[in-house]
């Protein structure tokens, strides 16, 4: 029996010594064929492998580390045993999935044209050239109703449109992916996973409004994605799918790569230009907007990584396919990063209509070690903290909005009940607080203010009126600020306000922190019952604030104590609690 | 101080349009930082005003002004790092080695730098040290992790 071995070598694979397994596979090559590939969407189980026999069956492993790799190559490789006991169970998780933006991540190798091409790779491009006229691509994009992947969601078939339809022979298409939502990292893995896929819909996008030159803005924190993208380019460049006379047509077009240089507001798209143009990242008040003059003045279309990745398959499968799927307004899929408090964590392509419990119970597992799923964080920064009772909340642009938090860009953070809602909420504001440019007034000198104000409730010095306060300034600076970082910075804010007001409560009036993780308001003390005296967190604590000998009972100095929690985090009698 | 460095990075840029954020990357990466020399021998090879180059160089995050240490530490902040015990990581490392966010050891061996996000959230929390990422740790873990470097 022969075996196509796939391993997950994206960056958090590689993080979680998936290249050392690598190398151990490898040694085999000569009898089973090896292959690096994506993200395979499971990332609680990494490293990751993946054994494809003959007929097709599909064995996947989790956490193989060297050792176990070793065990698997002389079981299964060579004596066609399969290893049960480290087989990861997808059964469950992959009734609920469906793959189109992510549908070669983690099945080809991304560093393969060769790879790309044999799963169908370009045949969207060879049959819009060949077949469509660029109003017809349009349409077919229209109709499809996808939307943008970014988080406003815009209808892409109209961007494109109004790019078409802006005068001048010089046009541009833009792909985003300057993915800076902290929590947030689909964007990385289709980049890292299937860098032609996104490509492709560009050249698409680009074909559709007469654009010839293309810009890949991404992250320079995502070197690998980076790279994998320039290989990308530099193979799609030589098999002639970028350059003059695409498949014999009189199209041409050519794509390059800018590494954005760390500045979340990089993300809203006249920012972005600006930072192209070899400027600060400022925001410019809209409009006019990028479709009529963008990039060197000229009309742009500016759309996300997932949004392109869903273009290929739209032109080849169809746009009812596409449309069939989904709520009213929302249609087909989409790409969410699960991450937090939850026991399966990993990047999910779930179809649109989809509640936020089926993600995190049916997909996630629930949360981990038996606590209570409390909220989601949808959105990131810009987004809001939902509640557990609101998770029946279908996945839609519309609802979601409707609630208080937003689609954005896909990163979905679990929380259980040691999260503290305020806490999160000071966390996303001194997030954008930082990362304003300073343009407008209300949102370089209102986050602050609020920031301060989030501050002194987390340190037990909050004042009565500070809720309203916070609610006042946020409805401000949403209202007074030019762009998206401005109007939607205050969301975390206001919506744990409005579903955790008795959290901004017990740390205001009570001085208490329910979730035991504002440092000022806790303290950590030893149950004598439990202590066993094995000294563990007289040796870690930092300030010596412990005092007690070995198999005798520990005290800690509640006036020394930083409530640092090393004690906390090394004591394995849970003897040692918050209160 | 050599110019040869910022020579090979210019030309490598003649014909591309507004290319001031990639020739500053450039820099930065022959010289580890940004040294005020170089940048105003930039701005009088390329006639680009000197408060432009500052203004873009001191909007975006990843530039430096100062000479980093030998290694450097990212520690990630991001949503899934924070609720899953970032903040302990940062006072782990600052415990170890004594010096804060955005510093560098006297030695000159470890520079400390906060990350909004690697990227690596199902292995939060996460450290990057130069290339390498190391996930799902603890106070003590780092701890021992910098002491092997």
């Amino acid at each position: 029996m022969s075996y196509e071995v796939r391993i997950g070598l994206a960056s958090c694979g590689v993080a979680a010594g998936a290249q050392e397994t690598y190398e151990i596979f490898e040694k085999v090559k000569d009898i089973a064929k090896i292959k690096r590939v994506g993200c395979l969407g499971y990332c609680y189980a990494e490293p990751l492998v993946e054994i494809i026999d003959e007929d097709g069956k599909s064995y996947i492993y989790r956490n193989v580390d060297t050792k176990k790799a070793e065990q698997i190559i002389e079981q299964h490789i060579k004596n066609g045993s399969v290893v049960e006991q480290y087989l990861l169970d997808t059964a469950v998780v992959q009734k609920k999935l469906f793959r189109i933006a992510t549908r070669n991540s983690g099945v080809i190798d991304p560093e393969s044209i060769d790879d790309y091409l044999a799963h169908g790779g370009y045949g969207a491009l060879e049959k819009v050239l060949k077949e469509m006229r660029p109003e017809d691509v349009i349409e077919c994009i229209k109709n499809s109703g996808l939307r943008g992947r970014g988080g406003a969601g815009f209808p892409t078939g109209k961007k494109w449109e109004l790019t078409r339809k802006s005068g001048g022979d010089v046009k541009y298409v833009i792909c985003n992916g300057d993915e800076g939502d902290p929590g947030a990292f689909m964007d990385r893995n289709l980049l890292e996973g299937d860098p032609h896929t996104v490509l492709e819909g560009m050249i698409i996008a680009g074909y559709a409004i007469g654009a010839h030159e293309g810009f890949f803005y991404v992250r320079a924190e995502y070197p690998l994605a980076v790279k994998r993208l320039s290989i990308a380019l530099e193979q799609a460049r030589k098999r002639g799918f970028l350059g003059g006379n695409i498949f014999g047509s009189d199209f041409s077009f050519d794509a390059r790569i800018k590494e954005g240089a760390g500045a979340f507001v990089c993300g809203e798209e006249t920012a972005l230009i600006s930072s192209i143009e070899g400027k600060r990242g400022m925001p410019r008040l809209r409009p006019p907007y990028p479709a009529q003059k963008g990039l060197w003045g000229k009309p742009t279309s500016i759309n996300n990584v997932e949004t392109f990745a869903n273009v290929p398959w739209i032109i080849l499968n169809g746009w009812e396919k596409f449309a069939s799927m989904g709520t009213h307004t929302s249609k087909g899929t989409k790409v969410f990063a699960l991450a937090g408090k939850v026991k399966r964590t990993g990047t999910v392509e779930v179809p649109m209509g989809i509640t936020i419990n089926e993600i995190v119970n049916d997909i996630g597992g629930g949360v981990l070690k038996g606590a209570n799923f409390k909220a989601v964080q949808l959105g990131g920064p810009s987004g809001g903290c939902l509640p557990a009772t609101l998770g029946n909340t279908p996945i839609d642009y519309e609802s979601l909005v409707a609630s208080g938090a937003i689609m954005g860009s896909g990163g979905l953070i679990v929380m259980d009940e040691s999260t503290c809602m305020v806490d999160v909420a000071r966390y996303f504001l001194s997030f954008t607080q930082n990362e304003s440019c300073g343009k407008c007034t209300f949102c370089r000198v209102g986050t602050k203010r609020m920031l301060e104000i989030l501050n002194r409730i987390c340190e037990g010095k909050g004042e009565n009126d500070d809720i309203d306060i916070l609610e006042k300034l946020g409805n401000q600076i949403k209202t007074a600020s030019l762009c998206g970082l401005g109007q939607t910075a205050p969301n975390p804010v206001l919506t744990t306000i409005k579903y955790f007001r008795d959290e901004y409560e017990a740390h205001i009036k009570e001085k208490r922190c329910p979730a035991h993780q504002c440092k000022a308001l806790i303290r950590y003390f030893i149950i004598p019952e439990k202590c066993t005296g094995c000294h563990l967190c007289f040796k870690v604590c930092p300030v010596k604030a412990i005092s007690g000998k070995t198999k005798e009972i520990h005290i800690i100095n509640e006036d020394i104590c930083t409530r640092c929690g090393a004690c906390y985090e090394v004591c394995k009698f849970d003897a040692i609690v918050k209160d | 101080m050599e110019d040869s460095g910022l020579l090979s990075v210019l030309y490598e840029h003649k014909e591309e349009k507004g290319a001031v954020i990639p020739i500053l990357q450039g820099i930065q990466e022959k010289y580890g930082y940004l040294p005020p020399e170089i940048l105003e021998r930039f701005s009088e090879l390329t006639s680009i005003p000197l408060a432009q180059i500052y203004g873009v160089a001191t909007f975006f995050a990843q530039f430096r002004f100062e000479p980093r240490g030998k290694h450097l530490i990212r520690v990630c902040h991001g949503t899934a790092c924070h609720v899953n015990g970032a903040e302990r990581i940062s006072s782990a490392i600052e415990e170890y080695l004594g010096i804060k966010e955005k510093e560098t050891t006297l030695d000159g061996k470890f520079s400390v730098e906060n990350v909004a996000c690697l990227g690596c959230c199902s292995l939060a929390p996460v450290v990057m040290i130069d290339e390498k990422t190391y996930g799902r740790l603890t106070g003590e873990q780092i701890k021992k992790i910098l002491k092997g470097y």
